[in-house]
């Protein structure tokens, strides 16, 4: 397990030896921000000194960008033949598919902590509740997870970005629109309740809407955490195939 | 240090590497010859453990490549076909970032390695350039830095002087030579000469199968007086109508 360091760094550092984390973080930033401050999220109508007109959209705004971050894990690799070289190293499969994803993920990490002019602005406005605050970090990061988690899975699938890309973006469009009320709604017509509950279960704005009221279900949590740690085992399985 | 039994690789119907047997020793260069799709690559990459034999066995200093693909990784050097590496890395980050998975964490040693490697294959001069900037004979030298960067007992090179110039093939095979004397080396190639300048032993495959398995001499020796390129098409064109 000593092997993921120096995967992780080459993976984490790499995303900062191309444009692209530049291209990421601040076109992150400047969507999250206006999305905050546009007539949907109201940021200064709600007239209340919390995050949650800014984290509001974060499931929406994952939908696009993590799958951004996960498409060139595994499908770069196989494109360029690097892949060969990587699994040629004295390496196992887990300790390459942890590496990627703890690299993707501190970089989502990161994304989501340079937000921290917001929780600042906040702090200036008025008296905002710290609790629930860092409950709601703890949510996204989370929840960044999880996402990343299915993109890693489907990069791995195909050497080409942009299919690995799309791919992504249907799967994780699939679980978030699993939680929508109206989905659910129409979902409650035709299977019975309780299985419609365990479908709408499977969401992600489900379980990170706990989070942004300041409250850390074990539930949503280990639903996070399973996610993940589900998407890395078929991550290993689909490229031992 | 390195030896095959029975190698086979099934793609759909066919059957591209079909039993494969051979071993090699220290101090032996063994040149891997046969027309395109011959299954050269293919074997090389089952015995560096990046696909898994349908069939067979391939052991290097002892070890199962089925029962511990990393134990054998860690003898072994590898230069892949056309050597990818990562463009955006710089040739010494490259190095670094196989020198850190290799084991030499501390950077003295680490260090070290990295500058061995570089006089080395002569890449000094380049060392802080990044991969996707360099022609194709130095990224292929960045290749072969990474496959020797923890002096492995054994080394799998396919087709290490593919795209050189005249010059920089001359340089890799004095390479290859000067460390023979304690490695096993494979290697593989298309160009018949080079199985003259340094190989010790040669292996002819064609359709998957070994059609010659001798040395360079004994294979001059079946057609006293033909060229080499002669003697390969019948070994390889025999095959082909049997």
């Amino acid at each position: 397990m000593t092997q993921i360091r120096p995967l992780f760094k080459r993976e984490f550092l790499g995303y900062f030896r191309s444009p692209v984390a530049y291209v990421f973080l601040i076109s992150f930033l400047v969507i999250s921000v206006s999305l905050a401050f546009s007539r949907y999220g109201n940021f200064f109508k709600s007239g209340t000194a919390s995050l949650e007109t800014y984290f509001l959209f974060f499931p929406w705004l994952f939908m696009f960008i993590v799958p951004a971050v996960g498409m060139r894990l595994w499908s770069e690799e196989k494109r360029a033949g690097t892949v060969e070289l990587l699994f040629t190293l004295p390496i196992t499969t887990l300790e390459a598919v942890l590496g990627k994803f703890l690299a993707g993920w501190a970089f989502l990490t990161l994304g989501i902590l340079l937000s921290f002019p917001m929780a600042l602005t906040v702090a200036y406005l008025g008296d905002p509740d710290w609790g629930v605050m860092a409950a709601t970090y703890f949510g996204a990061i989370l929840m960044a997870g999880a996402y990343l988690g299915v993109c890693a899975l489907t990069s791995a699938l195909t050497k080409n970005q942009v299919i690995s890309f799309v791919l992504s973006l249907a799967a994780c469009a699939v679980l978030v629109f699993l939680g929508l009320s109206s989905f659910t709604t129409t979902l409650e017509s035709i299977l019975p309740v309780g299985l419609a509950d365990v479908v709408s279960n499977f969401s992600f704005v489900t379980h990170f809407d706990a989070f942004t009221k300041g409250i850390v279900d074990p539930k949503d949590v280990i639903f996070f955490l399973s996610l993940i740690g589900f998407t890395l085992f078929l991550n290993v399985v689909a490229l031992e195939r | 240090m390195i030896a095959v039994q029975g190698l086979v690789k099934i793609y759909g119907t066919q059957r591209a590497v079909d039993g494969i047997s051979f071993t090699v020793q220290r101090g032996e260069i063994l040149g891997f010859l046969g027309p395109n799709g011959a299954g050269k690559s293919t074997t090389m990459k089952m015995i560096t453990g990046f696909i898994r034999p349908d069939a067979g066995t391939a052991t290097v200093g002892g070890i199962d490549v089925t029962a511990d693909p990393v134990g054998v990784k860690r003898q072994l050097g590898y230069l892949p076909e056309s050597a990818p590496a990562y463009p955006e890395m710089t040739v010494e980050e490259f190095l670094g970032f196989i020198a850190e998975v290799r084991g030499f964490r501390e950077t003295v040693e680490k260090r070290a390695r990295i500058e061995h490697v570089l006089t080395l294959t002569h890449l000094a001069s380049v060392r802080a350039q990044t991969i996707e900037t360099l022609s194709k004979g130095y990224k292929q030298r960045v290749g072969f830095a990474q496959a020797l960067i923890h002096n492995p007992p054994a080394l799998v090179l396919d087709e290490p002087t593919d795209g050189l110039d005249p010059n920089q093939k001359n340089e890799v095979r004095t390479l290859i030579k000067s460390m023979a004397s304690e490695k096993a080396v494979i290697l593989s190639t298309h160009i018949l000469e080079e199985v003259d300048a340094i190989c010790t032993r040669v292996i002819i495959i064609a359709r998957g199968r070994i059609v010659a398995d001798e040395t360079p001499a004994a294979l001059r020796a079946r057609q006293p007086g033909a060229r080499l390129d002669e003697i390969f098409r019948t070994l390889t064109a025999d095959n082909a109508s049997a």
